[in-house]
């Protein structure tokens, strides 16, 4: 019963801040409801066990994801209501696509059958969920079954790094830049110099 | 957890070359100006690489918990990818030698984007074969926009990288349709799985995740109906990314196509026959009426490799040990035609203009550069598939097995669509030779370059002869027959 009350209540938000993300006049708002929609997401994901990937969701897309959205939306100016200027004009074919995507997967639901003997081609069954937790399960395969793909989302990674550097690294000229060996060579004699001040002239 | 520690030593060509990759990073950052050895060692890593690949091996094994496989197809299509891979680093060497943006990044993105395309190509589950395409793909986007101030490289990149990423999102889609309708993401265990459905009995899930699948891997090749991104990347990326974009990633993505078409899905051939021979059509339609009104050549190559992607997807369609034969037969032959016309199109430089591009700079080639126009022409009738160039093979290659398949409809579309095509490079050979000459252009002064380009016109010229095609032909048989048996 609980459970069933939680689970509206998360669905319910988390659509409702959805469609807000996408119709609130400001764009920071928009950004704040996706938060909540992440968090709501969250809390399905512990309703059905899940609780790593509601755990990953908060952490990620929250904690990095979406703070690093508010920066760009509060440090590009750009104009919202312009860039939203043709909705009106896309609105129909839009919903009209929606709607046949829509149909189409409804119409595999609809015909959904598993596949024979799907018990026996199960890829890696894990453990029950009551025996371990979801991070101890994933561990588990995760640098051995798995290390593989774990290994080429690192390249990956490396790839994208490389990726930002090279697109936006400029050696600009005239940036002051420190340098410590140039400091820690600086002499005494460099630095400053010793005058002889007369009383009452100044220097 | 089958095994403590995973037998290595069929991947030592991907871990050398990752290592490799990295290594040449450090070199880059550490060493001032290190543009020209970062680059050498780039492809003394390649060819290491390809050593180590053929090291392995044509028995078919399985490693990593059955992620990854080699056997003699893999083997086959690694060497294409890499040979690719090592001159399409030597010619952007000498390309940047003289544009200037010398930048070690460069081939270390190569390399990376090289060792995307092996796992492409040895992929043995379908998350496998997403990481591969993303490592492949990623690196190409940086590569495709890496003239940051050219506003044509830019929007290449920036285009390459939206719709790429919404293809990954389709081509995941898919994967996760398969994985919930049988369970499993490994192509051995889809294959069990499939097998045991009746023909036409398949889950309406299954079909509708290969059809995705299927869509985001016609986007990696080009093939129409997802091929609008190419005439723009290819025009607007600079000459080398060109070069090297219309052939490495092409024979893996064809690889990884094979393969999954074949190994997992070679029970469902009725489901996904149809809309490979509807993408064949299309590209080769497409490629050969849309390049008609090109006037950049770079464009014209792009559309070009639309038709040519349309040919080597009739092999998959025949459904045979002979038609994948075909396909690797075919991709060797354009690896080598087109790696000679980039060359041909990087000389295409004037003194005062640089960098030009038109068809009409070529007009009356033949007066100023003989040699050059020569080359031009031998690979242009090569292309065009005139006989008895290497371009006929290929496509011979290719269209025999549907025939005997029974497609008799779709050969002769192929046939007519060849025709079409050669009106469009043979008439780039009429206006070198019978237009009024244009300025002349800058001689190409590169040693590599010429050997590249006149190594793959005697190639391209010697391809009839038996000595230098039985060995290409017995190899793709040979890995063929291992492909198409499981």
């Amino acid at each position: 019963m609980i459970v069933a009350i939680c689970f509206y209540i998360f669905a319910a938000v988390l659509v409702g801040s959805a469609v807000m993300v996408v119709f609130s006049k400001n764009p920071v708002h928009s950004v704040l409801f996706l938060i909540l929609a992440f968090f709501n997401a969250a809390g399905l994901f512990v309703l059905l066990g899940a609780e790593f990937v509601a755990m990953i969701l908060v952490i990620v897309y929250v904690g990095a994801v979406a703070v690093m959205f508010l920066f760009v939306v509060m440090m590009l100016d750009i104009n919202f209501t312009e860039l939203r200027k043709g909705v009106q004009d896309y609105l129909p074919i839009g919903l009209l696509i929606g709607f046949i995507l829509l149909a189409e997967i409804a119409a595999i639901a609809g015909g959904w059958s598993m596949t024979d003997g799907i018990a026996t081609t199960i890829t890696s069954a894990t453990p029950p969920a009551s025996e371990v937790t979801n991070t101890d399960a994933i561990g588990r395969v995760l640098y051995t079954d798995y290390i593989f793909l774990f290994q080429v989302a690192g390249l990956i990674l490396l790839v994208a790094m490389i990726g930002a550097i090279v697109l936006t690294h400029r050696n600009r000229s005239g940036v002051k830049k420190q340098d410590i060996g140039k400091q820690v060579r600086r002499r005494r004699h460099e630095a400053y110099e010793a005058v002889k001040v007369k009383p009452g002239e100044g220097i | 957890m089958t095994e403590i520690f995973p037998n290595l030593e069929i991947a030592y060509g991907e871990i050398f070359l990752s290592i490799g990759a990295m290594l040449l990073l450090m070199v880059g950052v550490f060493k001032k100006d290190s543009v020209n050895l970062v680059s050498w060692l780039a492809v003394g890593f390649i060819v290491i690489t390809m050593f180590l690949s053929l090291a392995v091996g044509s028995e078919q094994t399985f490693t990593l918990s059955n992620l990854f496989v080699v056997d003699g197809f893999t083997q086959f299509m690694k060497i294409l990818v890499l040979v690719a891979s090592a001159l399409a680093v030597i010619m952007s060497r000498e390309f940047f030698r003289l544009e200037g943006e010398d930048r070690f990044e460069f081939p270390v993105l190569m390399v990376l984007a090289t060792v995307g395309m092996m796992i492409m190509v040895s992929a043995n589950d379908l998350m496998s074969l997403y990481m591969g395409i993303e490592l492949q793909s990623l690196s190409l986007y940086v590569l495709a926009a890496f003239k940051r101030d050219s506003e044509k490289s830019t929007e290449a990149g920036l285009k390459y990288f939206v719709l790429g990423a919404l293809s990954s999102g389709i081509l995941l889609y898919g994967c996760s349709l398969i994985y919930g309708f049988i369970g499993s993401t490994n192509f051995s265990s889809i294959a069990t799985a499939v097998g045991g459905i009746e023909e036409g009995s398949a889950s309406v899930g299954v079909v509708v995740g290969l059809v995705f699948v299927l869509a985001g891997l016609a986007f990696k090749v080009s093939a129409v109906p997802f091929h609008m991104w190419t005439p723009d990347v290819y025009e607007g990326s600079q000459t080398p990314v060109t070069a090297f974009f219309s052939v490495a990633p092409k024979v893996a993505a064809l690889a990884l196509l094979a393969r999954t078409l074949y190994v997992p899905f070679g029970d469902l051939s009725g489901s996904w026959a149809q809309v490979v021979i509807f993408m064949s059509v299309a590209s080769m339609i497409l490629g050969s009426f849309a390049a008609i009104m090109q006037t950049n050549i770079k464009r014209l190559m792009a559309y070009s490799s639309i038709g040519h992607v349309g040919f080597a997807l009739l092999g998959l369609i025949a459904g045979n040990a002979e038609g994948i034969r075909g396909v690797m037969i075919y991709m060797t032959i354009y690896l080598v035609m087109n790696v000679g016309m980039f060359v041909c199109i990087m000389s295409m430089r004037r003194k005062e203009e640089g960098m030009v591009e038109d068809i009409a700079d070529l007009s009356g080639l033949a007066q100023n550069h003989p040699v050059m126009a020569a080359f031009i022409s031998i690979f242009m009738f090569s292309l065009a598939g005139v006989p008895p160039l290497a371009g006929f093979f290929a496509k011979w290659y290719v269209i025999i097995p549907i025939v005997n398949a029974g497609y008799f409809t779709l050969a002769t579309i192929a046939v007519l669509a060849s025709v079409v095509g050669a009106y469009y490079y043979i008439r780039i050979v009429k206006v070198m030779y019978f237009d009024a000459p244009a300025e002349e252009f800058v001689p190409q002064k590169s040693l590599p370059m010429k050997v590249i380009v006149t190594l793959s016109a005697i190639l391209v010229l010697a391809f009839i002869a038996p000595q230098i095609s039985s060995p290409v032909l017995d190899h793709a048989q040979a890995a063929a027959q291992g492909l198409s048996q499981k």
